[in-house]
């Protein structure tokens, strides 16, 4: 390698803190506004980026169980008992595929993998989930979405590297498939599942497409929906319906909506993203 | 790990029963993978001699565990492309998919008619377009840029940083562009204060190609580049030695080393981008239709979601949808196909 030229350094120093920026300014706007007083936002043309006397206000009011505390109820719970069904069901197909000369393993690896190549339309996948009566319940929410054949191939890509002597081990001890699979292979394959989880955890929190074709109870909307209809379509915010007497000014309110729906994947972020980069490209590799 | 523990549960009745008859199968099974050599290869696998309903029955815990996966895919995707006929029915929802008449090509006859058809065609080809040409190479361009830093700290922080925008929903996503470039963003307001008369770029149809597109940047670039960094890992270190010694600088070593090394990859993308030609980000766009107008934004898939569940045109939207998907296929079909008349991989044999 040669020496570093100091022209190179200070553009790719530039482009670094471009980035930077670029990814954190918008954070830093929503929190900075959603703990801005009334007062400081409409002398500051409605967006403060450090607030001088910041207050918890917004968020109490967001928080004191009207409409958005329960529309972000509803998605805690959609995404835990999502990704919880996702997860079982994954790693169960994953697993029956993964191991070699199953009984029609390779037509049944077709059907998932054959799921890549079309997608069978707005229209077609509505009057399924009307037809399973689905409309207007917390299932049409998971229902749709409940497996992804990338996902899918990912584990079983994972599981397959697993060494078969394991396997075999196991079995001449009297294991059976089940046992196997909680005992020896889920174990091994804790960074795997943490991602996949994570993807599916992420998909159910983010979905908002699904929700306004299917939903139409106001009571069952999730946090994304809520969301749009504050931040995006400028409704106002209704003292009744938040559930307290006095409002803090609306942009404080919209962002701290925005900071909520983005708050649970900022907390796990962290934790899985030294996971995720090998997770993904075992997946993509062998797929 | 919740999966774990709960994965035991439901399933576990099966096992007791299946032990016995695991027993004798084991040594077949055993036999036949010690004449195979590695485990994961798919290569040739030795004829399996068992009978039909012996091999049912030693894989049944296996072909169980499939079952609720295989049951998804065929309700909610086979199922749904089964029901893509209604786009030959005058589809009435109380007669249902049975009673309702077929009327053959009438409904593609009709949507080929509607000028709102031709509009949303023409919307999404020109934002294909436009993504293709500035969008695809992000992801690329900020691959080469992570793969040049040479400290791990700095590009393990960077990585961080730009992978985070892409596990935002589209909701968050526009949310934050309306409040930096909406009418009363920051940069808007800093723009009009300062002489630069901008106005509310959120909600100008002209530009909004544009917008769209620095949104995609935005969210998933950093995302997009994981799979090029990939790439680059892989390719032979000896080969940028051998270059340095022969004098080649940094921007030859990236022209002959690192760009061919990713050429697969990039191929396979472009492949499958060229399979989405006909869809454009829906959520993104459904969200800022109102903000611009119909005649900026309307694409085949908002066509199809407001013309079929808004409007009731269920017969004209699946067939609009179903066109969609074919041409879509055809699409990868062809583009696999020249592909490997250029000698390349490919995304299928």
């Amino acid at each position: 390698m040669e020496q570093p030229n100091p022209a190179a350094q200070t553009l790719k120093f530039i482009v670094i803190v471009a980035m930077i920026v670029a990814v954190g300014y918008p954070f830093l706007l929503a929190i900075g506004t959603s703990l801005s007083s009334k007062a400081e936002l409409a002398a500051n043309g409605g967006y403060v980026l450090f607030p001088t006397h910041p207050t918890l206000e917004a968020y109490r009011v967001v928080l004191s169980g009207g409409v958005i505390t329960r529309a972000a109820i509803v998605s805690v719970g959609v995404t835990v008992i999502g990704t919880a069904l996702s997860l079982l069901c994954t790693i169960a197909l994953a697993y029956g595929l993964s191991r070699p000369r199953t009984f029609a393993g390779k037509p049944l690896l077709l059907i998932v993998v054959g799921t890549f190549l079309f997608t069978p339309g707005i229209i077609p996948n509505y009057l399924v989930v009307q037809e399973l009566g689905l409309l207007d319940t917390y299932g049409a929410m998971i229902a749709p979405i409940l497996l992804n054949a990338f996902n899918i191939i990912v584990v079983r890509a994972f599981f397959q590297g697993i060494p078969d002597e394991l396997h075999e081990a196991a079995r001449l001890d009297g294991a059976g498939e089940l046992t196997i699979l909680c005992r020896i292979v889920l174990p091994l394959s804790k960074a795997v599942i943490a991602v996949v989880g994570m993807f599916y955890a992420v998909t159910y929190w983010n979905s908002f497409f699904n929700a306004m074709l299917y939903i139409n109870d106001p009571d069952k909307l999730p946090l994304q929906v809520v969301l749009r209809s504050y931040v995006l379509q400028g409704d106002t915010f209704n003292a009744k319906a938040l559930g307290v007497s006095v409002l803090p000014a609306s942009t404080a309110l919209s962002m701290a909506v925005l900071i909520l729906a983005v708050l649970p994947i900022i907390a796990v972020y962290p934790f899985l993203q030294k996971y995720f980069v090998k997770g993904v490209l075992t997946g993509a590799i062998k797929a | 790990m919740s999966a774990a523990a709960s994965a035991s549960p439901t399933p576990t009745s099966q096992n007791p029963p299946d032990l016995p008859h695991e027993a004798p199968g084991t040594s077949g099974r055993k036999k036949a993978s010690g004449t195979k050599g590695t485990p994961g290869r798919k290569g040739r696998k030795p004829a399996d001699r068992r009978s039909l309903r012996e091999r049912l029955r030693q894989d049944r815990t296996l072909l169980l565990l499939c079952v609720p996966g295989i049951l998804y895919f065929a309700v909610f995707f086979y199922l749904p492309l089964a029901g893509n006929s209604i786009a030959f029915q005058d589809y009435q929802p109380y007669l249902g998919f049975k009673g309702s008449p077929l009327v053959g090509w009438d409904n593609f006859k009709a949507l080929l008619e509607q000028p709102e058809f031709w509009t949303a065609v023409w919307n999404t080809l020109k934002i294909s377009a436009v993504q293709l040409i500035l969008y695809f190479p992000a992801p690329i361009a900020l691959a080469l840029f992570l793969n040049s830093l040479i400290s791990n700290k700095t590009r393990r922080l960077m990585q961080t940083v730009v992978y985070l925008p892409h596990f935002l929903s589209w909701v968050v996503v526009v949310g934050m562009f309306q409040q930096v470039f909406g009418g009363a963003g920051t940069v808007t307001s800093y723009l009009n204060d300062h002489g630069v008369h901008v106005g509310n770029i959120m909600n100008n149809p002209d530009t909004f190609i544009y917008l769209i597109t620095s949104q995609s940047v935005w969210k998933d670039a950093g995302w997009g580049a994981i799979i090029f960094l990939a790439a680059m890992a892989s390719i032979d270190t000896s080969l940028y030695e051998s270059a340095a010694m022969d004098g080649a600088g940094w921007l030859r070593r990236m022209w002959h080393i690192t760009l061919p090394g990713i050429r697969p990859v990039m191929i396979m993308l472009l492949i499958l981008r060229l399979g989405d030609i006909l869809s454009v980000g829906f959520e993104q766009i459904l969200l800022q239709r109102d903000n611009v107008g119909r005649d900026a934004s309307e694409v085949l898939d908002t066509y199809v979601y407001f013309h079929g569940v808004v409007d009731g045109d269920w017969g004209m939207s699946t067939a609009a949808g179903l066109m969609k998907g074919v041409i879509g296929f055809v699409m990868i079909v062809l583009a696999n196909k020249f592909a490997h008349r250029l000698g390349e991989q490919g995304v299928y044999q």
